[in-house]
């Protein structure tokens, strides 16, 4: 019953196997081609989308399993994840994650639409770059030059928070950048241990940060007009 | 705290289900003081609820769920035994992976979520295929899994696996139900959560303490959570600039995705593409939303779509896509998919817009409602009579007619076709995935919605059998359910040709029997210069002699002349039937567009690839 099929080779059997009709190559191809996002190339605008940071921040439900949600679904879509940052708010039922991703606007605007998908999840919005984001780190160093070390604090606007003969732990609070910088500057001492917490982020003034972002983000709008609908986010 | 517990009238005494035998209890923590006691049917009030496991069954009954698939266990046993008194039908299957494909199916064909159950450990994570399939294809589905008692969670207790954890990147929503008061209510909620908006698959995780413990506390209506919002009706203002758009095309189709049929959109396309006089092509998914024995239908496109489908893609300049999130099978490279087109896309999940294919008029909302939007919207048809044209000389040019050599061994189309004509328009065609599932689409002419069964996004083997139980039991009657598998694809759950005797299905399962991983060794062909590395199975088991010795009718075709009288007397038999088909081993599906290739450039013969 079995075995009959000697002719291993592809093809083996006589005839020509396949359909009729024209050739590949004897039929028209459309003028047109896509970019990578789908979008239909205009000759003079083949925009290839940069990657920006930026901050967005979600309301979600304060329950188990949230948090692992809302990480699993930047693993599994591979969107590229600075920080996140989770906490308790005014409402007790209520948890706020703020996420620092780096995509180009595609990818933001699906991070932004995958989110609210998630059934926990409240509310999401992208921050206006005017956001307020604030970072604490823990910098532990070598303590050999207290005096140097205390001035580099001071100009950072540091804290010791903690110190003995062999080391100091300094606070310092600020943007990213002024972290970054400040450990750049801390290096010259031998830093031991780093812990950062990530950004934590409101918005400006009267708005909610839970708000539908006050900007138009209809799904129209951001799909059509991607390159419009964002103002480059920097970092206060 | 329960404000919604009612005061009961006498019951009458109502016959019980007359089940074989009660399972056996190996646990009698915090038991139901009044299990014995009999539920009504037919419309008298039911008893009230006493443990968290009636609670979860009234959520089923409430929902209106008549079928389950599920295999019993330790930690679901409590569910179980409450659902011993339940007028909903459970049916046991072979294996957990058939009870999740068998509810896939039955919410396929039904609309509704199918329900499956299973235990906690082996038993939940033997469902993960089953749930991955659904999310995939975005199929209702609810899944109760058992659990190990709360207090055990974290301690690596007998049968405990992070059930939820396993599940959540496969799962439109689950939850670990912690509360006995509020069990019933997270499986109501989960019930509607698989249905409503876009449609997929939930999970509710069910430790046996809570199933067990004492409640009195009814389950609230299956609602969605308030916070979940699914937008109805599509932007205004995009439908009138997409209806203009379509008023301008000279060169219009329509792709009709799965979305169409699980948003009951089919009639609404229907008569907006013969109004208007679109051609209408369709992803695997969407088979069965527009007749294809319609003039206008261009039947599937894709990989292994039809040439003039994949032309007609290629060539056109305004796309009405309805529920396709244009996966790569369909696209092929993305550079080259209708590159010509504006596409106008609807779909009612917002993060399909734009995903990966960038839509000039985006309409986010029910399929039904926004086709019947754009169809008011719309005040002049396109000009395309030589577009239509093209589209028929294209039909002609790359028909789908192949050569039956009489002196070869039987071709597999011929025997699609034969099993299509044995049948009625409303048979329900399931399938396993290789070469005879592509085989299923080209050569089945579907005309009606729910009737074609597969899997599409996960591309399961395995999942024909058990799915076509789940589809027998969803369907009417007078639909006859076929099963067109693979030799391969059949041997990975045919165990549930035991379920289908015991329950005395009517399902006909056509084995294309190639003794080969076909589909592998057709690429191994084309891409791996004819090296069969792990492809040619070389020997297979007799299917018909298998059948029989599981109590199901078994049937056995070499030649051209036996086709049509054994598929025949396979349909005619009244429970399961087997026919093992043995074709041609050598035979290749085509047109084939290589992946991420051009979907104009289709391949009709291994030689243009
Ligand atoms: C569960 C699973 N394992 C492996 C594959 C990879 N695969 C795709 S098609 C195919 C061959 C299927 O063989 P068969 O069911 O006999 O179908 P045929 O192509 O021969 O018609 C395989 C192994 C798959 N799709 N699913
Ligand atoms: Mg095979």
């Amino acid at each position: 019953m079995s075995g009959e099929n000697e002719q291993d080779e592809p093809n083996g059997s006589g005839y020509r196997r396949g359909l009729d009709g024209p050739a590949p190559e004897e039929r028209p191809t459309p003028d047109g081609r896509r970019n990578e996002q789908g979008i239909r190339i205009d000759p003079e605008v083949e925009a290839k989308q940069a990657p920006r940071r930026t901050v967005i921040s979600t309301l979600v439900e304060h329950e188990p399993g949230v948090l692992s949600d809302v990480s699993g679904l930047f693993s599994r879509r591979q969107f590229n994840i600075e920080s996140l940052t989770v906490g308790p708010t005014t409402d007790d039922d209520r948890a706020r994650i703020t996420l620092v991703v780096e995509e180009p606007d595609p990818g933001i605007d699906q991070i932004k639409k995958q989110l609210r998908k998630l059934i926990p999840v409240i509310s999401v919005r992208e921050l206006e770059s005017d956001a307020m984001r604030r970072e604490l780190a823990l910098v532990k160093i070598d303590a050999d030059r207290p005096a140097e070390v205390a001035a580099v604090t001071d100009m950072y606007d540091g804290k010791t928070v903690d110190s003995c003969p062999e080391t100091a732990t300094i606070e310092i609070t600020g943007s990213r950048q002024k972290i970054d910088a400040a450990i750049e500057t801390f290096e010259q001492f031998g830093i031991r241990e780093i812990d950062r917490t990530g950004t934590t982020a409101l918005a400006r003034g009267t708005q909610s940060t839970a708000a539908p972002a006050s900007t138009t983000e209809s799904t129209a709008e951001a799909a059509s007009h991607p390159q419009n609908q964002y103002a480059p986010a920097d970092d206060d | 705290m329960s404000e919604r517990a009612t005061s009961i009238p006498p019951e009458e005494q109502h016959d019980d289900q007359d089940a074989e035998s009660h399972a056996d209890g190996d646990d009698t923590t915090a038991g139901a003081p009044s299990a014995d006691a009999p539920v009504t049917g037919d419309g008298t009030q039911p008893e009230p609820v006493t443990t968290g496991a009636e609670s979860v069954v009234r959520a089923l009954e409430n929902a209106g769920v008549e079928h389950a698939f599920g295999v019993q266990g330790g930690a679901i046993m409590p569910v179980y035994d409450a659902l011993y008194d339940s007028e909903i039908t459970h049916v046991t299957m072979a294996h957990e992976q058939g009870a999740s494909h068998a509810a896939d199916a039955y919410g396929i064909v039904s609309g509704e979520p199918g329900v499956c159950l299973a235990t906690s450990g082996p038993g939940a994570t033997n469902l993960v295929t089953g749930i991955a399939d659904a999310d995939m294809d975005s199929d209702p589905m609810l899944a109760l899994t058992g659990q190990v008692p709360t207090d055990f969670v974290g301690n690596d207790a007998f049968q405990e696996t992070d059930t939820t954890g396993v599940m959540t990147p496969v799962t439109k929503d689950n939850t670990f139900a912690a509360d006995p008061d509020r069990v019933g209510t997270d499986v109501s909620e989960a019930f509607a959560l698989a249905r409503e908006g876009r449609p997929g698959p939930t999970l509710v995780d069910l430790p046996k303490d809570v199933t067990n413990a004492e409640t009195d506390r009814e389950p609230d209506e299956p609602a969605t959570p308030d916070t979940y919002e699914v937008t109805e009706e599509a932007d205004p203002t995009i439908v009138a600039s997409a209806a203009e758009r379509i008023g301008n095309a000279t060169r219009p189709i329509m792709l009709l995705g799965g979305g169409v049929i699980k948003g009951e959109a089919s009639e609404a396309c229907r008569k907006f593409a013969i109004k208007h006089e679109i051609p209408v092509v369709t992803t695997m998914p969407g088979i069965g939303s527009f007749p294809e024995d319609h003039e206008l239908s261009m039947e599937m496109a894709g990989m292994h779509g039809t040439g003039y489908a994949n032309m007609a893609i290629t060539h056109c300049d305004t796309m009405i896509a309805v529920g396709t999130r244009f996966d790569d099978r369909l696209t092929g490279g993305i550079e080259t998919f209708a590159p010509d087109a504006e596409i106008i896309h609807i779909d009612i999940d917002p993060a399909e817009i734009s995903k990966n294919i960038h839509a000039d008029y985006p309409l986010v909302g029910d399929a039904d409602t926004v086709v019947s939007q754009l169809a008011r919207a719309v005040e002049t048809s396109p000009q395309a009579t030589k577009w239509r044209a093209q589209c028929q000389q294209w039909k002609s040019d790359y028909s789908m007619a192949y050569d039956v050599p009489e002196d070869e061994p039987i071709q597999p189309e011929f025997v699609v076709e034969a099993l299509d004509e044995a049948t009625s328009d409303r048979a329900v065609v399931t399938t396993g995935v290789g070469q005879h599932q592509m085989w299923a689409c080209q050569y089945w002419t579907y005309t009606e919605p729910r009737t074609w069964v597969s899997s599409h996004g996960l591309g399961t083997m395995g999942y024909g059998l058990p799915a076509a139980i789940g589809a027998r039991l969803a369907a009417d009657d007078d639909q006859e359910v076929v099963c067109i598998d693979g030799d391969g694809s059949f041997l990975m759950t045919l165990q549930g040709l035991s379920v289908a005797v015991r329950e005395n299905l009517d399902i006909t399962v056509a084995v294309l029997n190639n003794e080969y991983i076909g589909m592998v060794r057709q690429w191994q062909d084309a891409f791996f210069e004819g090296r069969h590395s792990a492809s040619d199975y070389g020997w297979m088991p007799e299917f018909d002699k298998l059948a029989e010795a599981f109590g199901a009718n078994g049937f056995r075709i070499d030649e051209y002349d036996e086709v049509a009288d054994t598929i025949e007397a396979a349909l005619a038999e009244d429970g399961p039937s087997v026919i093992d088909v043995h074709i041609d081993p050598q035979a290749n599906v085509y047109p084939m567009v290589p992946s991420g290739g051009d979907n104009g450039q289709f391949a009709l013969a291994e030689d243009q690839l």
